[in-house]
């Protein structure tokens, strides 16, 4: 958004002939532009961690940068004009249709992973084992007392998956038919609505049996297992005769997709060295799990928690903007 | 109306039920007889009658797809592109934007990004609580003046201000523009009827085509960041101003037409002289309904880049911090009513004036004006030196915690079997058969019935109309969505006009009732509705139940707030024949006032279902599988086409309804002797 220029010269002279100085944060290398780099903020606290990080750690290495407010869908068409300049978290999973769209078109590059793994499979609270005991085995989940264990008075005697929203993907419809889980997919709108429906099950120990991710605070809030489905081959969701059912595809888990960052394709020439420190920037599950903890479950701030982190870690941070 | 026609008209309810076997009951019974058949026995025959074939599907997605890049990356005028000139427009948005912002939230900046630097900080929010009190005081005295200053206060406490400030200044900005725009658009459509013609549909299409189905053109065209925000905001929250203006216009009595003439107005200022000064209480629900919408837009244009309290609403919510997302939610309802009752008050008194004020001395004359400038004057040099005075301080901040949570928690664990037993017995025994009778029908019989029904209210046109939109929802591939969608809103408009037209009867018979009703109204149409979605899934689980309270929720305001207008309205002349000629307080009711309120309950209804329509992208949040799902996949799809299409088809459903009860109306109007 270009600011009205002029006027904000104008009254910087004034406030300089006032007498009020200031100084500019100059650490910058040379020739970069003074322009600011936006990075895109969704609504996940996770997503909120990892961008300001990156933030502050080219804030310290003298860029100027401006977080934007941004749907994670809706940002492409931004991130594709250069309005926005940097995505710092598109699931594997969730974001890459959108991503692939944008990097055919030239305008968006994919600047590598985050070093976060995607998790996404089928969750359980603990307090089911007891009513369903062969968990966390996907068999178990075939018997029919299980099943019902899981239904609800719509899908009775089925029981009842609450599968992410449908614009997740996931194959879970093409996965209970291949296993032959008596099991109906309901499908949540959203991922708040996913683990709205959680917490009241949670609350009641109600039987519910749904589609959770990590990184995220749910599983660190909840006591639950993953279950265990035969393990992905990319095979398994081509060809048929791969994995457990020799008609079907989709017959197993689901991949573990590495979270990507994105970056308007512009980036590499007007921020040379920023560029190469998004490229650099890297972080795991285990650190990030407890950083969106900490937020979410403990009341501290992004801002307290990334400040946090950034003292603990500054030689890896240092590394990345040399 | 004369007296005499009121008592005639009253006679005509006691006129026995006729059971003639006219021409028309034959072809509607023929007509109803063939369509059984054909739903019954027709599968075998006649295929296609029930699944559009595929081979004749429009392949409308891929055009509208193209068209929108060659707009996007084409379109010319000579001199300049069509992307240059929407970015030159976003460009003359944003001055005043930045302004706006700069004065309540950012202070004035100099630079960009973190290398800005503030030159001046921005209004301190002692400073604003006192501005928009004394404009309160200005417009309705001291009453007004402690309402807006406890609606800011609300924010202050609860420490939302920031946010709210966001918000407020990109409202600042849409909401004179949608009211200026609505109301020229309004008047061009009662001078001149080419213009209404034209407009009707593209006002039900700006209304009703979900936002979600244009919001990637309008990042592409306008750039990402608030101005597109303000730019979907206006798109959406127009139309009911440029509607109410049209028919408040059109109510404006002859004999004031009649005066303007006679004094020889000439046509502007018969315009702006004589007939918008004397549709003003029509025109203050529009900007009524301006407000609210723009408010209502607050979460959707915080995901595009507006920040504000709709990013609060979705990221307290995200972690089901529910208590967190109703402060938020409430601060938008604070911001509404505040700026709904200055709004109010201030045309209240534009109204009233006439004799110039001729005091001597600049300080007599405005001692509020002198007031503000004291006030933002010493709360800015305070604040250099009590920081408490420049921003609310953290310590006294309020928060509710996590008492709705719990307050949730005890709900949840306590009743949430009768609630499911209630549930269940609604879903299974009306919901999912309504649902299921729907997408049995066969679409060719539907649209042929459709085309019946506009021919016998409204004649070939309304027929051709009908029947061809229809049509063009089952030649895209869109039949079932189109019917669960049906399903949802036709459910949740018939719940919600039981409950809102007898609602909005009652506030208007009794007047002490009428405001608790409005303050509840306007906080359901500006509440964002995430903010009861994510309890309501906890109470319901996801699926249509959820999304149908939503719906009835967000959509019940307009059936009570035109039924109060429309009963207000009329013509106390005529209530005070009645009495005369010695009905009961029912008898007046149901035989003068209701009959007369039709055309603006009517309107009402038309509205709710206009509202339910747009109520779809949210609903699409708690999985249902409609229309309003479709747009939502092609939005995360980035797929331009696929979406517009989607929202078309809604936009379709919503004037075919539209169409058939206007038509409906006018000819019970015409039976009524209402026509004027």
């Amino acid at each position: 958004m270009p600011r009205p220029r002029r006027i904000s010269t104008a009254l910087t002279l004034a406030a300089l002939a006032l007498g009020i100085t200031f100084a500019p944060g100059v650490l910058r290398a040379d020739a970069e532009s003074e322009d600011p780099i936006k990075l895109t903020l969704h609504d996940w606290t996770g997503q909120l961690i990892t961008t300001t990080i990156m933030g502050e750690v080219l804030k310290k290495a003298g860029y100027n940068i401006e977080y934007v407010q941004a749907d994670y869908i809706a940002q492409f068409a931004g991130l594709k004009t250069g309005d926005l300049h940097v995505a710092m978290e598109i699931w594997e999973t969730t974001g890459r249709d959108a991503m692939d769209e944008a990097t055919a078109t030239g305008q968006v590059e994919n600047l590598g992973e985050t070093g976060m793994l995607a998790i996404e499979e089928w969750w359980y609270p603990a307090y089911m084992k007891d009513k369903c005991p062969g968990l966390p085995n996907w068999e178990a989940l075939k018997d029919e007392a299980c099943a019902e264990a899981f239904s609800t008075a719509e899908t009775a005697p089925k029981g009842r998956y609450l599968g992410g929203p449908v614009t997740w993907g996931g194959y879970d419809d093409e996965r209970v038919t291949a296993l032959d889980l008596p099991f109906e997919v309901v499908h949540a709108g959203t991922d708040a609505a996913l683990f709205a429906e959680l917490e009241s099950a949670y609350q009641r120990e109600a039987p519910i049996i749904l589609w959770i991710y990590a990184p995220h605070w749910a599983p660190a809030k909840y006591q639950g297992e993953w279950v265990e489905f035969p393990p992905y081959s990319a095979e398994c969701y081509a060809d048929p005769a791969a994995s457990v059912n020799p008609d079907e595809t989709y017959d197993c888990a689901k991949p573990r997709g590495p979270i990507w960052k994105v970056a308007f394709a512009g980036v590499k020439d007007k921020w040379p060295g920023a560029y190469q420190a998004i490229k650099a920037f890297t972080v795991d599950n285990d650190e990030m799990g407890a950083m969106v903890s900490a937020v979410d479950l403990d009341g501290k701030t992004v801002d307290e928690v990334v400040a946090d982190w950034l003292a603990k870690n500054e030689e890896r941070w240092s590394g990345w903007i040399d | 109306m004369s007296a005499p026609a009121a008592t005639a008209m009253i006679g005509q309810g006691a006129r026995p039920w006729t059971s003639a076997l006219t021409p028309m009951r034959l072809i509607w019974a023929a007509a109803l007889l063939a369509f059984v058949l054909l739903w019954q026995f027709g599968e075998p025959i006649a295929e296609w009658a029930f699944k559009y074939p595929s081979a004749l599907r429009l392949p409308l997605k891929t055009w509208i797809g193209g068209g929108m890049d060659w707009l996007v990356e084409e379109a010319h005028f000579g001199l300049f592109s069509f992307t240059e000139l929407t970015r030159f427009v976003a460009a003359v948005i944003d001055l005043p934007y930045r302004l706006a912002l700069g004065l309540l939230s950012s202070g004035l900046l100099s630079g960009q990004g973190s290398d800005a630097v503030q030159i001046l900080p921005p209004l301190a929010w002692v400073a604003v609580i006192g501005l928009v009190a004394l404009m309160g005081f200005h417009a309705g005295g001291w009453r007004l003046a402690l309402l807006v200053a406890t609606c800011f206060g609300f924010i202050a406490v609860f420490g939302q201000w920031h946010n709210a400030m966001i918000t407020l200044a990109s409202i600042l900005i849409a909401v004179p523009l949608g009211v200026a725009g609505g109301l020229l658009l309004g008047i061009a459509a009662f001078r001149w009827r080419t213009v209404d013609q034209a407009l009707t549909p593209l006002l039900d299409l700006m209304q009703t085509v979900p936002v979600f189905a244009y919001l990637v053109p309008i990042l592409v065209l306008f750039g990402f960041g608030p101005t597109a925000a303000v730019v979907a905001t206006i798109i959406y929250a127009m139309p009911p101003m440029a509607r109410i203006t049209t028919l408040a216009l059109r109510g404006v009595s002859t004999e004031i037409q009649d005066l303007g003439r006679m004094v020889g107005c000439s046509g502007a200022q018969m315009t702006w002289r004589v007939m918008v000064p004397s549709a003003r209480p029509g025109l203050m629900v529009g900007v009524n309904q301006v407000i609210m919408l723009s408010l209502n837009m607050v979460i959707i244009a915080s995901m595009i880049g507006a920040g504000g309290l709709g990013f609060e609403v979705l990221a307290a919510l995200r972690r089901l911090d529910i208590g967190a997302g109703l402060e938020a939610g409430l601060a938008i309802v604070a911001l509404a009513i505040a700026l709904d009752r200055l709004s109010q008050a201030f045309s209240q008194q534009v109204r009233n004036h006439g004799e110039n004020d001729r005091r001597p001395g600049l300080f007599r004359r405005h001692p509020l004006v002198l007031a503000a400038f004291a006030l933002v004057l010493a709360t800015a040099l305070g604040g250099l030196f009590v920081g408490g005075l420049q921003t609310y301080p953290e310590n006294l901040k309020v928060s509710t915690g996590t008492f709705w949570s719990e307050l949730l928690r005890w709900i949840n664990v306590n009743f949430f079997d009768q609630i499911e037993a209630v549930k269940n017995l609604l879903l299974l025994n009306i919901l999912v058969p309504f649902k299921r009778l729907l997408l049995d029908l066969p679409w060719a019989g539907v649209v042929a019935l459709l085309a019946l029904a506009g021919w016998t209210l409204g004649g070939w046109r309304l027929a051709l109309l009908v029947g061809s939109l229809a049509c063009l929802i089952a030649a895209t591939g869109q039949w079932d969505k189109a019917m669960v969608t049906v399903y949802l809103c036709g459910v949740s408009v018939a719940i919600a006009c039981m409950l809102g037209i007898p609602i909005g009867i009652l506030a208007a018979e009794r007047e002490g009732l009428r405001p608790t009703v409005l303050a509840v109204i306007d906080t359901l149409q500006t509440l964002p509705s995430f903010v009861y979605l994510m309890p309501a899934v906890m109470l319901f689980r996801v699926g249509d139940f959820t999304a149908m309270i939503a719906v009835v929720a967000y959509a019940i305001a307009p059936a009570i707030r035109y039924t109060i207008h429309g009963l207000a309205e009329v013509d106390p002349r005529l209530v005070e024949a009645g009495t005369a000629s010695g009905c009961t307080r029912l008898q007046l009711l149901a035989k003068i006032k209701l009959k007369l309120a039709l055309p603006e309950i009517m309107l009402g209804i038309n509205q709710t279902i206009m509202l339910a329509l747009s109520m779809l992208v949210i609903t699409a949040l708690v999985g249902t599988r409609d229309l309003g799902q479709e747009v939502y996949v092609a939005l995360t799809k980035a797929d331009v086409g696929r979406g517009l299409v989607a929202g078309l088809a809604v936009a379709f459903i919503g004037i075919i309804a539209d169409r058939l009860i206007g038509a409906g109306a006018s000819r019970m109007r015409a039976r009524l002797g209402l026509l004027r």
